[in-house]
């Protein structure tokens, strides 16, 4: 029983230490990718004075960042204005929790765990909203109001797609739903064909308001540089920002894991042999990749396009997604 | 693969201090949310009192009931909330003025009943243990008492929100025509 104990302390340090550090190493990692590739993209180089390709950058860019000083300005509410980074940060952390990595890699195997996610992704509005009215500045405020409108207008589409995915593998349990997915790639939700003939659409839908939750572009309305300054980050300086960044990134991570655990099989091999992590791994980064692929391909969309593909047509279409996964459950 | 085989005399005490956190923030969020001139710092109040309300039923085994929680009072209420108060006001600031202490006194006596009343009440019910324990996965037995025995409140509850959804469309539609 002592025994037990002890093991289970550890089981719980590492996966703490080994969530922060795959959340540090994402945040920092993904920022190099995004410059890599960006510069690859516009036919630049990018980082390359810091160690072999550039690849120390990060450990610069976090020196940087932690010697900045931080400013607050005037009429500043000084404890929102430090509470919102940490409000966005945390919840991000906390659903790593349940996202299983691996068949035993998963820190814990919570039976709500896709729930869990949405639930705790809920903070992600109210921190950026609080960080830009505290900062009591005319751009940050403008950019904190239309964040509000852009994630209302995108977490219905999401729910709802979810809620036809989990229609399908009836539970909530991320372990479970990677379990049902076994036997190679024809047995992936996003191919179901079987279940539900629009399933790839509902995939791709998924992505799209992926990038709108996760504020990315072309959908980057909280930040929009070249209209709003910095957005709702304008007040915001040395490792206050960093702290958002970080959990911009972190909150990318999550939402492609969210994906490949629901669409891509998770951690199974697309052709039934050596499941495992690396699996996971390939396809989340192949999304994390794709994600900032997005950004550099296309121009950021007017604020009322963006409202209005989710309202006229992501909506009405995850609504039908619905009500054609129920009839094929009913029929079949 | 479960290992929550803790020495017995840890496990009260993480209990507890668990559960002295979880209220702490409970009361501490809807102190705020009373005491604050500002009317943002009442809503991060609110968040706060939600989530450690949330901490709460997951303490009671109930894990569906608290992310609801969260996801519907934080992500939900309060947000719009926020929402409201930004377009009204960007500031948000309370006038200058104190507040009158007649006012004061007068809510606190207000309130003083209703308090003595529900503590009388807590005391005196007797708190029975449930017989049965109550599993986490009881979504499945929820989905069917909504559509079975509280059908009627369920689809009641769709009308309310439909009507405010309209109503919402028929302000924003008068208010773009002028």
């Amino acid at each position: 029983m002592r025994m037990e104990f002890v093991l289970e302390i550890a089981r719980v340090v590492l996966y703490v230490v080994g969530i922060l550090a795959f959340v540090g190493f994402n945040a920092s990692y993904l920022v190099l990718l995004e410059r890599k590739g960006s510069a690859r993209f516009q036919l630049r180089h990018g980082p390359t004075e810091v160690g072999p390709f550039g690849l120390i950058q990060p450990v610069a860019d976090a020196v940087k960042l932690l010697c900045k000083q931080i400013l607050i300005p005037k009429n500043v509410d000084v404890i929102l204005f430090f509470m919102a980074p940490i409000l966005v940060l945390l919840p991000a952390i906390l659903c790593m929790v349940t996202i299983p990595f691996g068949a035993t890699i998963a820190a814990r195997n919570f039976n709500l765990g896709l729930l869990m996610v949405f639930a705790f992704a809920a903070f992600n509005v109210f921190g950026i909203l609080i960080g830009g009215w505290a900062s009591h500045n005319k751009y940050a405020n403008l950019a904190a109001a239309r964040v509000v409108a852009q994630n209302i207008a995108y977490e219905i589409p999401t729910l709802l797609i979810v809620v036809a995915v989990v229609m399908v593998t009836g539970t909530f349990n991320l372990q479970e739903i990677v379990a049902q997915q076994a036997g190679g790639f024809w047995r992936w939700n996003i191919l179901r064909l079987d279940l539900n003939p629009l399933q790839p659409v509902a995939f791709l839908m998924y992505f799209i308001c992926l990038l709108a939750e996760t504020n990315r572009a072309p959908f980057d309305m909280v930040e929009a540089e070249s209209e709003l300054v910095a957005g709702a980050y304008t007040e915001y300086s040395g490792m206050t920002f960093g702290v958002f960044f970080m959990a911009e990134y972190t909150n990318i991570v999550l939402g492609c894991c969210v994906a490949t655990v629901l669409f891509l099989g998770g951690w199974q091999c697309p052709f039934g042999l050596v499941p495992g992590p690396h699996w996971f791994l390939l396809k989340m980064y192949a999304l994390c990749f794709t994600v900032i692929w997005v950004r550099w391909s296309f121009p950021r969309v007017q604020f009322y396009n963006l409202l209005n593909l989710s309202w006229k047509i992501l909506i009405p279409v995850s609504l039908a997604n619905i009500i054609l996964t129920a009839l094929m459950l009913k029929v079949f | 693969m479960t290992m929550y085989l803790t020495p017995e005399k840890l496990y009260p005490l993480v209990s507890a201090l668990l559960f002295a956190v979880l209220v702490g923030m409970t009361l501490g969020g809807a102190i705020v949310v009373v005491c604050t001139s500002r009317l943002v710092r009442s809503v991060s109040g609110l968040a706060l009192s939600s989530t450690g309300l949330a901490g709460l039923y997951y303490y009671l085994h109930s894990p569906f009931l608290a992310l609801m929680q969260i996801l519907i009072y934080v992500g939900a209420v309060c947000v719009t909330i926020m929402f409201a108060l930004m377009l009204t006001d960007a500031h948000g600031e309370v006038s200058g003025q104190p507040r009158e202490t007649i006012k004061t006194v007068a809510a606190l006596l207000a309130g003083l009943p209703l308090a003595v009343g529900l503590i009388l009440l807590i005391a005196k019910a007797r708190w029975m243990p449930p017989a049965v324990q109550v599993n986490a996965g009881t979504v499945p037995d929820l989905g069917q008492a909504l559509l079975t025995r509280f059908g009627l409140v369920f689809e009641l509850i769709s009308v309310v929100l439909l009507l405010s959804i309209l109503g919402a469309l028929v302000v924003a539609r008068s208010g773009r025509r002028n």
